[in-house]
C-alpha cells in the first residue's frame, strides 16, 4: 500500500515555456512532504506532471515500483494515485454524491468511510444531494478534498488545499490529512498556508525556477529561519 | 424503475410528457385522419432520433453531423433487405442487425479515429464522412436506387389494406396502418427507456464528467476516448433504430427521407429546443417541432385570409402560408433566448438544497 514517490531529473514544457527544469525529489512512503516555494516556481505544474496532465519531455517519475511518467493520467489515477487542483475542482451539474460516486471506482461508496469523511466535513452530509455548483468555495473544496479520499490511494497529490477554506475548517482539514497519512498514503502537497504546512508536514521540499533547490525534514526547515527567508523569502512566522 | 429512477422534475413538466406521450399513444383514436397519424408517428421518430441525439451532445457535448448518417444506416438497411428479400420479419431483422453493425463498426471507426484529439475535429470528421455517405448512396443508383429511392413492401400486419379486425374500435377501423404505428411507437419508447437507462447508469455519470471537464475526469481514471467513443456508438444505434422505424413507416428509403441534412438540422431543433442533457426534452422538443413544422403553415393561411378579410395592410403578406420557414426560424429564435436550457430547463423544478 504505502509508496515512495520518485522524481528523477523530470522537465516539463507548456508551449513554449520551459516550465520544470530536471525536477529531482522524493516522497517518503507514508508521509507528508510539503512542496513550496514563490509564485511561479513550477509547483503545480510538477504535481499535474506527477499526474500525467503534462507529459514530462524528459525525465522519470516512479511510485514504488511502478514508473508513472508516460502513462496516460488515467492509468495513473488508476495505479492508486489522486490529485486535488487548486481550483475547487468539482463537477457542478453533478450532486455531491455524484461527485463522490464518480471517485468511487472499487465500487459502491463505502458507507463506513463516508461516515469518516463527514466527520472532517459534517457540511458535506447537509447537502449531500445538492448540485456541487450550488455550492460555497470552500464547500468545493472540501468536495475536491473528499473525492480524493472516498477511497484508500497510494499517493495523493494535494495543491493548496486550504485555499478558500474559512480558519474553523482548516483545523478539520489538517487532522483530515494527518489521518490520511496515518492510514498509510504517501502525500505531497503544495500549501501557502504555513500553520498547515508546519502541522501536517514532514519532509519539505522547496522549488524556484522550476528546481529542487532544497530538501530536508520539516522541523529543520522551520527551526531555521535564515534558511526560509532565503528560500522562500518570508518566515515562515509571518505567516501565521 | 421504468424511468430509471429519474422521472421528468417538476409538476409542470411532468404532466407535459405524461400529456403527449397519451396523445401519442391514443393517437390512433383521438386522431384518425391520414395526416395527423402520420405527424404522431413522425414525432415519435424524432424523440428517438433527438434522444440519441442528445447523448451525445447534452451528456457526452459532443457536436455531430453523422447523426443523420447513421439514421439512414438504419432506414437503408431496413429499406434494402425488404426490397431485396420479400415482405418478411426475418428480412426486418437482417436489415435492422445489418444496420446496427454497419452503424456501430462506423461510429467506432469515426471515434477511434477523431477523439483522440480535439472535439472539433470528431465534428470535422462526422461532417466529412456523412456528407460522404450521401454522395455514396445517391451514387450507387444499383443498390440505393440513387435519388429516387426504393418503396418496397412490408409484412403484411403492416399493409394499409390489412385488417387486424372486422368491427371498429372506437369509431376506428384497426388495419395495417395502426398495427404500424403501434410498432413505430413501441420501438420508440423501448428504445427511449434504454438510452434513459444508460444516462442514468454510472456511465451516464462519467459522460457528464467528460464533458464538463475531461481532464479532471481523466484524473480520477476514466479514458476520455473510450467513454466518448462508446457515447458515439450508442448513440448511433439509437439514431439507427429510428430510421429502420421510420423507413417501415413510410415503406420507402431514399435520401430526401434518410439522409437529408434538414434531419440533421431539425435533430440539432428538436434537442435544442426541449433542452439538452434531458432526454425527455427530446419528446417535448419533437412535439413542438414537427407540429410547427405540419399545422405552422394552416395555421399562418388562416392568419393571412382573416387578415386579408379585415383589410389590413402587410399582414396577409407576412403570415401567408409560404412563409412559414420564417416564423418557424423565429420561434426557434425565441425559444432559444427565452429558454436557453430548453422546455425541461425551463419548466424543471430546482429541488436542489441550495446552501
Amino acid at each position: 500500500m504505502t509508496a515512495r514517490l520518485a522524481l528523477a531529473g523530470v522537465h516539463t514544457h507548456i508551449g513554449s515555456y520551459h516550465i520544470l527544469q530536471g525536477v529531482d525529489f522524493d516522497a517518503p512512503a507514508g508521509a507528508t512532504t510539503m512542496l513550496l516555494g514563490r509564485n511561479g516556481a513550477g509547483k503545480t505544474t510538477c504535481l499535474r506532471t506527477i499526474m500525467g496532465l503534462w507529459r514530462p519531455s524528459r525525465g522519470t517519475i516512479a511510485l514504488g515500483e511502478a514508473t508513472l511518467s508516460g502513462l496516460p493520467a488515467s492509468a495513473i489515477a488508476r495505479a492508486g494515485v489522486a490529485y486535488v487542483p487548486e481550483t475547487m475542482a468539482v463537477f457542478a451539474d453533478l450532486t455531491v454524491r455524484e461527485n463522490l460516486m464518480l471517485a468511487a471506482r472499487e465500487g459502491p461508496l463505502d458507507e463506513r468511510r463516508l461516515d469518516w469523511i463527514f466527520g472532517f466535513f459534517p457540511t458535506l452530509k447537509r447537502f449531500w444531494l445538492s448540485r456541487a455548483g450550488s455550492l460555497s468555495g470552500g464547500q468545493k473544496q472540501m468536495v475536491s478534498i473528499a473525492r480524493a479520499i472516498v477511497e484508500p490511494r497510494r499517493l495523493l497529490l494535494i495543491d493548496e488545499p486550504t485555499k478558500g477554506l474559512a480558519p474553523a475548517i482548516v483545523g478539520g482539514l489538517i487532522d483530515c490529512l494527518n489521518e490520511i497519512k496515518r492510514l498509510g498514503a504517501t502525500m505531497v502537497v503544495v500549501e501557502q498556508n504555513f500553520r498547515v504546512a508546519r502541522e501536517v508536514g514532514d519532509f519539505v521540499r522547496v522549488m524556484d525556477n522550476g528546481r529542487i533547490v532544497h530538501a530536508g525534514p520539516m522541523a529543520e526547515f522551520v527551526a531555521d529561519e535564515a534558511l526560509q527567508a532565503r528560500l522562500i523569502g518570508l518566515s515562515l512566522d509571518s505567516h501565521q | 424503475m421504468i424511468l430509471s429512477g429519474r422521472p421528468p422534475r417538476g409538476r409542470t413538466l411532468q404532466a407535459l410528457v405524461i400529456a403527449v406521450t397519451l396523445a401519442l399513444a391514443l393517437a390512433p383514436f383521438l386522431f384518425p385522419g391520414v395526416k395527423p397519424l402520420n405527424v404522431a408517428a413522425k414525432v415519435c421518430v424524432y424523440a428517438l432520433l433527438g434522444a440519441s441525439y442528445d447523448l451525445l451532445l447534452g451528456y457526452a457535448g459532443m457536436v455531430s453531423f453523422a447523426h443523420v448518417m447513421f439514421f439512414g444506416v438504419g432506414s437503408y438497411g431496413v429499406g434494402l433487405a425488404l426490397y431485396g428479400l420479400g415482405p418478411s420479419w426475418g428480412a426486418v431483422a437482417l436489415g435492422l442487425a445489418a444496420g446496427l453493425a454497419v452503424s456501430t463498426l462506423l461510429a467506432l471507426a469515426i471515434g477511434l479515429f477523431s477523439l483522440r484529439v480535439q472535439a472539433i475535429f470528431f465534428t470535422m470528421v462526422t461532417l466529412a464522412v456523412s456528407y460522404a455517405f450521401n454522395v455514396l448512396a445517391s451514387q450507387l443508383d444499383w443498390l440505393t436506387g440513387g435519388e429516387d429511392g426504393r418503396s418496397f413492401r412490408v409484412p403484411e400486419i403492416l399493409q394499409p389494406g390489412f385488417r387486424l379486425i372486422d368491427r371498429e374500435a372506437f369509431g376506428v377501423a384497426l388495419g395495417g396502418r395502426q398495427v404500424s404505428y403501434y410498432l413505430v411507437l413501441v420501438g420508440c419508447v423501448v428504445v427511449f427507456l434504454a438510452l434513459l437507462r444508460i444516462v442514468n447508469s454510472p456511465f451516464g455519470r462519467v459522460l457528464e464528467a467528460i464533458r464538463e471537464n475531461p481532464f479532471r475526469a481523466e484524473a480520477l481514471g476514466y479514458r476520455i476516448v473510450f467513454h466518448r467513443t462508446l457515447a458515439t456508438c450508442l448513440a448511433a444505434a439509437g439514431a439507427t433504430f429510428a430510421g429502420a422505424l421510420n423507413a417501415l413507416w413510410l415503406r420507402y428509403v431514399g435520401p430526401d427521407t434518410a439522409l437529408a441534412g434538414s434531419i440533421q438540422i431539425a435533430t440539432l431543433v428538436v434537442v435544442v429546443i426541449g433542452g439538452m442533457g434531458t432526454l425527455y426534452g427530446a419528446i417535448l422538443g419533437a412535439a413542438l417541432f414537427v407540429v410547427a413544422q405540419n399545422y405552422l403553415q394552416t395555421l399562418l393561411g388562416a392568419v393571412s385570409t382573416a387578415a386579408g378579410d379585415a383589410g389590413l395592410p402587410l399582414l396577409p403578406g407576412l403570415f401567408h402560408p409560404d412563409r412559414w420557414l420564417l416564423w418557424l426560424g423565429l420561434l426557434f429564435i425565441l425559444a432559444v433566448y427565452f429558454a436557453p436550457a430548453g422546455l425541461v430547463g425551463a419548466l424543471s423544478r430546482e429541488d436542489d438544497t441550495t446552501p
